[in-house]
């Protein structure tokens, strides 16, 4: 069988169009995570402190692939029988929620401890403190950095092609196989995270600046 | 949950995971020691704006940094055959490393150039520290060290081509023993004390290079 440019590039698009959903299901889920960990990374209870800190400590210790395999295996084991969509999308969810909820950490200790006295000498509570005086001050700020992250976890992507995930990688080995094109396969395949990418990495770059302008 | 925990299988072979874990930081070191010695050169150049080359280190850095390392790994072991270079498994993982760690430490280092005020050169001048002894500062920073733990870890997809680390020792025995979530159970511990190991040593050897001899 042969194939035409535009078949290979046909094929790799659609490969990509998977790529961009694991992308946005991953940064929006692991985004809604983050916050939930941030909330307990930063809470008043030691306990939950300490196990946000390990969960972001394990997920960022390891390797994403091991991640992939751990909740691909480790669902199975309960008898389910979990597909390499799920498994891609709840592993990358935990791997983006737990870099994430470092990142706005870092953000939220930013803020000025000033801030926290005053809010809680007008009677807030720790949430009321968070929601109307630390996290509107702290989003400003994180904005940069999360967009940047954003590459991170589209990379990321790529790893599931390794459980069988048919995304860009996964497609572009394929095609490398049946056209015996590596070369070329390959070339188009990086072009195509590199078009996701760039424009991520410029606005993170665009917004960093925009930010931290001196005053 | 029915599933009976087996782990003897898998100790059974804890020395094959123990020599897939040494020759992933084998990959590491070889990787940091020629990745950030691009990164320095990199780092110059582009501080010092010499042209042709700062242009070409900028595209550089953002075609690694904007595309996933597994692509890079790909294009490097099955792409460049078709250019004539066939390089080896364990060659093309490290290659692959360098090129990795060289785009990402040359922007990290770039960037403690630029963040130290002129001032702090000329005092550190005046302590008699010299120019070598002030740039030291810049490359040894916290920053690096996260991304060569970032490295070391992103290095399990090399079992894909077929490297002997750490990831392919555990496909393998999980392949014999059907002991799948054991083995990577196991396989993911010893990566988190691995980057907890090399993240201490390190700070360490950051500390001894910039406090002088303790």
């Amino acid at each position: 069988m042969d194939f035409t440019l535009w078949d290979i590039v046909r094929n790799l698009l659609a490969g990509l169009q998977w790529t961009l959903l694991l992308s946005l299901v991953a940064f929006v889920c692991g985004g809604i995570a983050g916050l939930l960990l941030l909330l307990a990374r930063i809470s008043d209870s030691r306990l939950l402190r300490g196990a946000a800190r390990s969960y972001i400590e394990l997920f960022q210790g390891t390797p994403l692939l091991m991640q992939l395999f751990m909740v691909f295996f480790g669902i199975a084991l309960f008898g389910i029988d979990v597909s390499a969509w799920m498994a891609a999308a709840i592993a990358l969810t935990l791997f983006t929620s737990a870099f994430l909820a470092e990142i706005w950490r870092g953000c939220v200790e930013s803020i000025p401890h000033g801030q926290w006295e005053a809010s809680g000498s007008l009677a807030m509570s720790r949430l009321e403190q968070l929601r109307h005086v630390i996290l509107p001050q702290a989003l400003r700020i994180a904005v940069a950095p999360t967009v940047g992250f954003s590459v991170q976890v589209v990379k990321g992507t790529a790893v599931t092609s390794i459980i069988g995930f048919t995304e860009l990688t996964k497609t572009g080995g394929m095609l490398a196989n049946a056209t015996f094109e590596p070369f070329l396969i390959y070339g188009l395949v990086a072009v195509g995270y590199f078009v996701l990418c760039y424009p991520l990495s410029l606005s993170a770059r665009y917004l960093e600046r925009r930010l931290h302008a001196p005053a | 949950m029915a599933y009976q925990f087996d782990f003897s299988p898998v100790l059974a072979q804890g020395g094959l995971l123990l020599e897939g874990a040494v020759f992933t930081l084998e990959l590491t070191l070889i990787g940091t020691l020629f990745g950030v010695a691009i990164g320095v050169l990199g780092a110059l150049v582009r501080a010092w704006r010499l042209r042709p080359f700062d242009a070409l280190f900028g595209l550089y850095v953002e075609l690694i940094r904007n595309t996933p390392f597994i692509v890079q790994l790909f294009f490097i072991f099955f792409g460049l055959p078709a250019l004539g270079v066939r390089l080896t498994e364990w060659q093309a993982a490290v290659l692959a490393m360098v090129i990795n760690l060289g785009a990402y430490s040359t922007e990290i280092i770039r960037a403690g150039i630029q963040a130290i005020p002129r001032g702090q050169l000329e005092a550190a001048a005046a302590l008699a520290m010299s120019r070598f002894e002030a740039f030291r500062h810049v490359v040894l920073q916290p920053a690096l060290s996260s991304q060569i733990v970032i490295v070391m870890l992103g290095s399990a997809v090399c079992s894909q081509i077929a490297t002997e680390e750490l990831s392919f020792a555990a496909n393998f025995i999980q392949s014999r023993n059907f002991r799948a979530f054991e083995t990577y159970l196991l396989t993911t511990a010893l990566y988190l004390v691995m980057a907890i190991l090399v993240r201490q040593l390190l700070a360490w050897f950051g500390r001894r290079a910039l406090m002088g001899r303790r």
